[in-house]
């Protein structure tokens, strides 16, 4: 099982262990593929795209490839970025999100990622889709219109907290995050200390009564961009050839 | 009624033994009974196999067939493919919503009929058509539709409705559908006759690894569209780690503009369940699934009798054909309108109980597929040519064809031509052999695999239908000079932002957004640089989307922006005076001169 698999990330030499994916075996080499939906310790959901690599020449999602032998990944390209950037956007006009106003403002996963890739306004026209709000829980609201749809609460409730207080009902556009009662979240058996309400990366599932706590000027990505913990485990031998995400 | 409704819950979950994973013959039994899953249901499903309420809830909504509030006893879903609007949908819709007096989407409010629209449901060679419930109606009109509405008002039910019935199988007691064959051509692999059991009895006689080679050695690949080589599928499949394994048979035929799998159900039965019980004798299954279409329900029983049939033939069951130690079933399992659950991952999932997205990849099914096991989802016509070749031999089926495409390949032809119908050709054949085949005398366009294939122009009819060249599941639909292609497109784009499973983002979005763009360019909004937005977003939708349906949607726009640019250009123009022509300034300020109460001052 200690077996080491050698492959390149943009030329880069990284060691990978057997059964780990192509974004573990980056994170530990501290090359930062960037995503929205995977998140340490939760079943890769591989729904955001954004940490789509090119696997030998082919796209494949790093979050849910399997590392093997000799593989050539391509993931800082102009081209990846620019694909990346075109889904971040999508992400900006299929919901509603008004990052002015949202406590989640500087802590936000999908508006660091905009502000890394250098997004200043989406070139896609906003949808404004008619989403619904629960606020029905004493400690905790949903506001699906910010919600990406990552399957972070889904999974993180089904298999940390084995509540499984969240699913997903609906397809295409239509697509939301159902709650396991006739209508609210109140009814559920969800509790304020459950890891589902952590877990999400934007403002779709907050706790009350403890927004803007933290002033402007000290929230999570206001000095360094996200993916920047990620890079910081780079060994300086590698970390020659920069990067263009970042 | 509550009362009722909770006996009948229990009563049909133990006839599935309260297993969650036949979620779909639960709630689909419920709804049979009771018009729709209610949300009392859901609990109650969910109660019965231990499942979570939103579990059922998930599955309930996600299939469009499926409702969770009642939509009409009997609903009248009318196909809205372009074909069938080419042949005059618009007046069989305006006909019923007349005579109904309710608009497509409405319910009468006693409660009798429904009225909805739904896609292609595989009868655009007898178009425009409808399914009254699970009974097809075909070649409507208007007045043929008033006749419709009038009958189920004066109390017929949806079967009354069927008053000539069609050829082969479709005149059977156990089908008895108006659905014509129109096989148009024969040929030698799948409409030629076969004697059941034949190819089994020369199977069995052959070790699991011989039956695999002589797959190989056929050159036979995949018929739904995708061509990955059967013999090596097998392979993969009989040699995964793992217990119990899983044949499953992908007859969720919903690509706009094929049929074909429908004649193979209603004349070749034997032929595939030969070849899905050789499949399961080459990687070592005992159970066998058929994912039938919920649009084919109408040919459940029949299936259900043929598979009857075989048992007491000995072909199925224990020690098939008296091969001691081979046991081998097969199950059907319906669907409930989702065309998503034609890609293979996904069709495991709506197997498996669950809501029809696709899975994650690794692990391919061969590895983990159905219930984590080792699977192998071939397509209908892909088991009648394995049936063929035991018969006939790998080598004869490998003679046939062309080059790097051995066999024959049953097309499913529409749209614009005298003889719309089946034709079963050799592969290598030209488009323009086709099309003269078929009598399209004015073709200007053919979309080639239907949606997610290609639209090609006269310049490309010399091309030839294979592999290699012009790779097809079969959906062959002719267009001609009359008709516009940015509306095909845009029909094509509906169908895909409708049917997206909205799993990832790219497909979800970047459909709608396609669409979106799309429709201004048509409504004469458009600007040059928008043909540039249109190519890179679809380029995007196509490289990052998670499955096969993301992956080609963008192709009706990324393929008619190479072979019809034309289209494009002469409904482009340049923006006067920098401004977007797509923003309408006045409409944008009407909310706020509401408000003000008077008129702004612009331009």
């Amino acid at each position: 099982m200690d077996k080491t698999i050698t492959f390149t990330i943009d030329g880069v030499e990284v060691k990978g262990k057997p059964g780990q994916s192509v974004m573990q075996a980056a994170d530990e080499a501290g090359i930062y593929i960037p995503r929205l939906c995977y998140l340490e310790d939760l079943v890769p959901h591989g729904s955001c795209r954004v940490c789509t690599v090119m696997v030998n020449g082919r796209p494949q999602a790093a979050c849910t490839w399997p590392v093997s032998e000799g593989m050539v990944v391509e993931n800082d390209t102009e081209d990846l970025l620019q694909h990346r950037r075109r889904i971040v956007e999508m992400m900006f006009v299929e919901g509603n999100h008004f990052c002015m106003f949202c406590e989640k403002s500087g802590n936000c996963e999908l508006q660091a990622m905009a502000y890394r890739f250098g997004i200043t306004a989406p070139r896609y026209p906003y949808l404004f889709p008619k989403r619904d709000v629960d606020a029905s829980h004493p400690d905790i609201f949903i506001d699906r219109n910010r919600c990406i749809l990552c399957g972070r609460c889904v999974n993180a409730s089904r298999d940390i907290d084995g509540k499984n207080v969240f699913e997903f009902v609906g397809r295409g556009a239509n697509k939301r995050v159902a709650v396991n009662a006739e209508a609210k979240l109140s009814d559920t058996n969800i509790d304020l200390t459950d890891k589902a309400v952590d877990v999400c990366p934007v403002g779709a599932i907050l706790k009350k009564r403890v927004g803007y706590a933290v002033p402007v000027g000290q929230r999570k990505y206001d000095h360094a961009p996200i993916g920047s913990d990620i890079e910081a485990r780079r060994k300086p031998d590698a970390a020659a050839s920069g990067g263009k995400n970042g | 009624m509550s009362e009722n409704l909770l006996k009948a819950v229990v009563r049909i979950c133990r006839q599935y033994g309260n297993d969650r994973t036949r979620m779909m013959d639960i709630v689909r039994d419920v709804q049979e009974g009771f018009g729709c899953v209610s949300g009392r249901a859901m609990d109650l499903i969910a109660e019965e196999v231990k499942a979570h309420r939103v579990d059922v809830e998930s599955v309930v909504s996600f299939y469009s067939f499926l409702t969770d509030e009642p939509r009409g006893k009997v609903i009248i879903r009318l196909c809205n493919d372009i074909i069938d609007e080419m042949k005059g949908e618009a007046k069989v819709a305006a006909a019923l919503e007349d005579e109904l007096g309710i608009a497509i989407g409405g319910t009468l409010a006693d409660g009798s009929v429904g009225l909805e629209e739904t896609p292609c449901i595989g009868m655009c060679d007898q178009a425009p058509a409808a399914l009254v419930n699970d009974v097809v109606v075909t070649n409507l009109d208007g007045e043929k539709a008033r006749q419709i509405v009038r009958a189920l008002r004066s109390g017929s039910t949806p079967r009354d409705l069927v008053e000539t019935l069609g050829d082969g199988n479709n005149a059977s007691d156990l089908v008895r559908a108006m659905v014509n064959n129109n096989i148009r051509r024969k040929g030698e692999v799948v409409f030629a006759p076969f004697s059941s059991g034949a190819a089994l009895k020369k199977a069995l006689a052959m070790s699991p690894n011989e039956v695999i080679r002589d797959i190989k050695v056929s050159r036979l690949r995949g018929r739904g569209g995708a061509g990955f080589p059967t013999g090596m599928k097998w392979e993969f499949t009989r040699k995964a780690e793992g217990g119990k394994r899983y044949v499953l048979c992908n007859a969720d035929e919903g690509e706009p503009g094929t049929f074909k799998d429908r004649v193979i159900l209603t004349e070749c039965p034997d032929l595939l369940f030969e070849g899905m019980t050789i499949g399961g004798y080459a990687i070592g299954s005992d159970t066998g699934l058929l994912y039938l279409r919920a649009e084919y329900a109408y040919l459940h029983r029949f299936l259900e009798s043929k598979l009857q049939e075989r048992r007491e033939a000995g072909l199925l069951g224990k020690n098939v054909a008296g091969k001691a130690g081979f046991d081998f079933d097969i199950r059907i399992q319906l669907g409930a309108g989702a065309y998503v659950c034609g890609e293979e991952t996904s069709l495991i999932s709506s197997c498996e109980g669950l809501r029809g997205d696709p899975k994650n990849r690794p692990p391919f099914p061969a590895q983990k597929g159905y219930l984590t096991s080792p699977t192998t989802v071939n397509n209908v016509e892909t088991f009648c040519c394995v049936a063929r070749i035991l018969d006939r031999g790998s080598g004869w089926f490998a003679q046939l064809g062309s080059k790097g495409s051995s066999g024959t390949k049953l097309l499913s032809i529409s749209g614009d031509c005298l003889s719309p119908g089946v034709y079963e050709v050799p592969f290598g054949i030209k488009v323009s052999e086709v099309l003269k085949m078929a009598g399209a005398r004015d073709a200007a366009a053919v979309q080639i695999g239907g949606p997610s294939g290609q639209m090609i122009g006269k310049k490309d009819f010399e091309k030839t239908i294979c592999y290699d060249d012009l790779a097809t599941g079969g959906s062959f639909m002719i267009f001609a000079s009359n008709r516009d292609v940015l509306h095909v497109v845009d029909k094509f784009m509906e169908f895909f932002v409708e049917e997206s499973c909205g799993y990832c983002t790219p497909c979800r979005a970047g459909n709608v957004l396609l669409k979106e763009r799309l429709e201004q360019i048509i409504a004469g909004k458009g600007e040059p640089e928008d043909l540039e937005y249109l190519r890179e977003l679809g380029e995007t939708v196509k490289l990052a989307s998670r499955c096969g349906l993301g992956q080609t949607s963008a192709n009706p726009i990324l393929s008619t922006l190479i072979n019809f640019r034309s289209f494009y250009d002469e409904r482009v123009k340049e923006a006067k005076d920098g401004m977007q022509s797509s923003f309408d300034i006045h409409a944008a300020l009407a909310d706020a001169e509401g408000i003000a109460g008077r008129a702004s001052e612009h331009f």
